[in-house]
């Protein structure tokens, strides 16, 4: 497998979120902004690298039997590692994702990566599919912030252009199962017609257009 | 009246998978049928209060004397990661039965995120042993009761003609949406 491939496959193919629906938790608790969503995934994906690199370092010592204990310590020393840095750098954003920061330990990606790809893959390797899952999470995560967030309350990043509230119930807790739900349905659609390239293509043109003048009509 | 506080919020009002969005991996992954739901709540009642007690002692005891709070997450996970393992090893000795019952979703509840949740979140809250204990037990009801619900309409689901791209993960996102939207109608309650 080349790198760049090794690199990219996070995006689609086995993006964590719409696809191998790993890390569900932070990814739906966080999302209420693009913003956040942003701020989680930079967290998980300075973790993933940190871990799959020192794993992928010493896989060589750890006996077979307590492998899983071991990934676990490491990864949760990188978490206390980012915990703190930013609760001293970044107070408000460390305030608004909270219990999620520590939580970065059992999110399933990070282990997952860990024992399927940096235990038996060079640093170099390993590295490359830390940041390229964790860049893929953090689209994900950016993805279905940003829905929620347009939906929600009319903004992007922060930058509104749509005068009101928006539809309150997708900042909230149900609005994020629903958005998720339906982004995955989309997916799943698209991967089915990816075999029959140029009609996936119109498919898609039809739906940025249709939103596109949605968002004009508004 | 302060326990039936913590209990109602924990159940309802804080429901910890449809408004906390912790938990949601177990919430998806094993709730395909009526019987592991419940299974699978079991265990993680058994767990949860069991976590939630000793990571209380070990940090108003160990942590907090020595002024070592920065290792809370580090010392928590490994306590549940070893706890899970004890009561695993324990369970198959003295009731065979229960870990026939409990036995296979024992190892998976070491990655679910609402057992660490609510260890620190009992931690932050300020309870004292028995708050902790009734809080973690009650969260682990509210888990079980979301679990079960989820896993029955799942059940039908499966009989319903659903569009193709909708099948499976798709449609369990929807009807979680709308359960937690009719659990928001609990609140106010406290």
């Amino acid at each position: 497998m080349t790198n760049l491939k090794n690199f990219t496959k996070g995006f689609v193919q086995e993006n964590p979120v719409f696809v191998l629906f790993l890390g569900l938790c932070p990814t739906l608790g966080t999302t209420t902004s693009a913003i956040n969503g942003m701020g989680m995934g930079l967290a998980t994906t300075f973790v993933l690298l940190g871990s799959n690199v020192v794993v992928s370092l010493i896989k060589d010592f750890i006996p077979d039997k307590v492998r899983i204990p071991s990934f676990i310590v490491i990864i949760a020393s990188f978490v206390t590692v980012v915990e703190l840095s930013m609760q001293a750098y970044v107070p408000a954003l460390f305030d608004t994702l909270g219990l999620f920061i520590p939580l970065i330990v059992v999110n399933c990606i990070v282990l997952g990566r860990a024992e399927a790809f940096a235990s038996k893959n060079s640093v170099g390797k390993s590295a490359i599919d830390g940041l390229g899952m964790g860049f893929g999470f953090t689209m994900a995560l950016m993805i279905l912030g940003g829905v929620r967030e347009i939906l929600g309350s009319g903004s992007i990043f922060g930058f509104k252009f749509i005068e009101g509230d928006g539809m309150l119930l997708f900042v909230l807790a149900p609005g994020a199962f629903i958005a998720l739900g339906y982004l995955i349905m989309l997916m799943q659609k698209l991967k089915a017609k990816s075999t029959k390239l140029t009609e996936s293509q119109e498919l898609y043109l039809k739906e940025t257009s249709l939103h596109n003048s949605d968002k004009l009509n508004n | 009246m302060e326990f039936i506080i913590i209990v109602i919020s924990a159940i309802f009002v804080n429901n910890i998978v449809l408004t906390k969005f912790l938990g949601i991996c177990p919430f998806i992954g094993v709730s395909n049928k009526v019987e592991t739901a419940i299974g699978m709540s079991g265990a993680v009642m058994f767990v949860m209060v069991l976590a939630t007690m000793v990571t209380y002692l070990i940090q108003v005891y160990v942590l907090v004397p020595l002024g070592i709070g920065f290792l809370q997450t580090i010392t928590f996970i490994l306590i549940i990661a070893s706890l899970v393992q004890m009561v695993e090893i324990m369970l198959k000795k003295v009731s065979p039965s229960l870990f026939q019952a409990l036995g296979i979703f024992l190892p998976l509840i070491t990655t679910n995120c609402a057992v660490l949740g609510v260890a620190i979140l009992s931690v932050q809250n300020d309870y004292n042993l028995l708050e902790g204990v009734v809080f973690a037990a009650a969260t682990a009801v509210g888990f079980g009761l979301s679990l079960i619900i989820f896993s029955s309409i799942r059940e039908h689901l499966d009989l319903m003609n659903i569009p193709k791209a909708m099948k499976g993960v798709p449609i369990a996102f929807i009807v979680a949406g709308l359960l937690a939207m009719a659990f928001m109608g609990f609140a106010g309650i406290v």
